[in-house]
């Protein structure tokens, strides 16, 4: 019988053969195939709302065309008043969320590990979420007056379910065959939750955290809407105001710098992470 | 039905003494009453230290739960269960952790076990060597085949430092060659390391290609029907004839018990 001498030069041959070849497009390739698309439709976007305007559908002062938006836009970042408004909406936004983040993570966790919590309030939680956050403000204004604590308020309830649903999620969607190897490599309690459900519950958190985001950046802007706050100027007093005076291209500027906001949070933040994350665990074609 | 050979110790205990696994009478019932699923009957196997056993036997015959039973993720319904030293076991799949590197799942196997931080990243570089993957240590599993993911978690078994190592149809889901190959890359680690091996497997020529004594278990209740011992000198190749015979010869048994759930 051959002895195979050559074992280990068979087995490396093999895996060789074996690994996956990813075919790398150069970088600048890459960032035209993902921005091209966008350009496009912003460009379409645009060319419709100036559209509208020259078709005289609406007056000047209900509807400014973009050249009017963009001009405002501009100004109010040079003299300051936007970036003292943006800069107040963000303090809230990032309290508020990070209160927000604390209250869902306490509760998915002790909701994922408990079977009694979980039927009293898992269901709870989730019909929580589809309670419109603007329907919390006339409570949270006789519990709080106008105040910062009433938008925090209505931004906990809006957010933290969506986040303790992502780990309730996250925890319950682990693959059983992890949870056994775990075990079998000893872990147990919260060793087990540490080096196994934790992790392996991340994507699903991860994506609970970027809902989260949404239903807080949400509730913020109609909180900043409904409690005016003396001296404390936001960009929902910005929108207010520029109701007042019926000046739709201050109105349409500073909406402008609330969708940026959101879709940069959106997506430089939650996207970016997300995308590592998948890289990570292989769930992302490399070819595409 | 072939006539009985030599080599067959139908249901008798192996010999006592040196037993590093002890299975007594142990019984597994899933569900209460009218449902109840009887996965193992009264089974009872001894298997040495240092020895390679593996159990054969057609689908439901309660193989995998007998494993879980062994490696403690799951407790028998009745009877004795004995081991001396801890347990590793490998699965069908390799139950790799997607948010760790190669080295990173070696690596969490000796943090479990108790291995001080300075001590371990030596270690995950001899186990990896010793699996020939020394050199993916900081890839994710994803981005290995599937033998190869399978030799990461053979790695990881070995780092848990086991005294048996079970394993539960580890090579079922890959291709011939690479099969063939971790056969002979296990038969090596198991003569430099002796450890001890139980083997599940419904493929009858690896249970014979790897294995010092093959047991065969009925189906319905699990229960040992047949033990043949395998004197085949090793290292050995999975298309020997001596392989073949006895291959066949246990094939014939596992017939015989397959047949009967036709007549009932």
């Amino acid at each position: 019988m051959a002895i195979r001498e050559n074992l280990a030069e068979e087995v490396t041959g093999l895996d060789a053969l074996e690994m996956p070849v990813a075919p790398a497009a150069s970088r600048p390739v890459r960032l035209w195939r993902a921005a091209w698309p966008k350009l496009a439709a912003l460009a379409i976007a645009l060319a419709l709302w100036q559209g509208v305007v020259w078709s005289g559908w609406k007056p000047e002062y209900a509807l400014a065309g973009p050249a009017a938006t963009f001009q405002e836009l501009w100004h109010r970042l040079m003299d300051g008043t936007m970036l003292t408004a943006l800069g107040m909406t963000m303090r809230r936004a990032f309290a508020g969320f990070a209160l927000a983040a604390l209250v869902g993570v306490t509760l998915g966790s002790l909701v994922s590990r408990s079977a009694v919590l979980r039927s009293a309030v898992g269901s709870l939680i989730t019909g929580l979420q589809t309670m419109p956050s603007i329907a919390w403000f006339p409570l949270a204004l006789l519990l709080f007056l106008p105040s910062e604590s009433a938008i925090m308020f209505v931004m906990v309830l809006g957010a933290a379910p969506a986040i303790a649903n992502g780990l309730i999620a996250g925890t319950d969607h682990i693959p059983p065959i992890l949870l056994r190897a775990g075990r079998v490599l000893g872990a147990k309690d919260l060793s087990l939750y540490r080096y196994v459900i934790l992790p392996a519950s991340l994507p699903s958190f991860l994506m609970g955290l970027k809902q989260g985001w949404a239903f807080a950046w949400r509730s913020l802007m109609a909180g900043e809407l409904l409690v005016i706050i003396a001296n404390r100027h936001s960009l929902g007093e910005q929108l207010n105001n520029a109701y007042d005076f019926a000046n739709s291209a201050w109105l349409l500027a500073t909406m402008l710098v609330i969708l940026i906001i959101g879709i940069a949070i959106d997506s430089l933040v939650f996207g970016t992470l997300d995308r590592a994350i998948r890289r990570r665990w292989g769930l992302i074609d490399p070819a595409a | 039905m072939t006539a009985p050979s030599p080599t067959r110790t139908n249901g008798a205990p192996a010999p006592t003494g040196t037993s590093v696994l002890q299975v007594e009478g142990v019984s597994k019932v899933f569900g209460h009453g009218q449902t109840a699923v009887h996965a193992l009957d009264r089974i009872s196997l001894q298997v040495q230290r240092g020895e390679c056993v593996c159990l054969v036997g057609a689908s439901g015959c309660g193989k995998s739960t007998l494993l879980h039973l062994l490696a403690d993720l799951d407790s028998p319904t009745s009877g004795k269960i004995r081991v001396e030293g801890r347990t590793a076991l490998m699965f069908q799949e390799a139950a790799l952790f997607p948010w760790l590197t190669v080295g990173g799942n070696v690596s969490l196997a000796l943090r479990l076990r108790g291995v001080p931080r300075g001590e371990r990243r030596p270690l995950v570089a001899s186990l990896l060597e010793s699996v020939h993957l020394d050199e993916v240590a900081a890839r994710r599993p994803h981005e290995l085949s599937g033998g190869m993911r399978q030799r990461v978690a053979l790695a990881r078994a070995l780092a848990q430092d086991a005294d048996v190592l079970l394993m539960d149809e580890p090579f079922g889901s890959l291709d011939a060659m690479t099969r063939d190959l971790l056969h002979a890359e296990l038969e090596r680690l198991w003569t430099e390391r002796r450890f001890t091996v139980l083997f599940v497997t419904h493929n009858v020529r690896e249970a014979v290609r790897l294995a010092d004594r093959v047991l065969v278990l009925t189906s319905r209740p699990g229960r040992v029907a047949a033990s043949f011992d395998v004197r085949i000198p090793r290292p050995r190749r999975i298309e020997t004839p001596a392989v073949s015979a006895l291959a066949g010869e246990i094939t014939d048994q596992l017939s015989v018990e397959v047949r009967r759930h036709g007549h009932s």
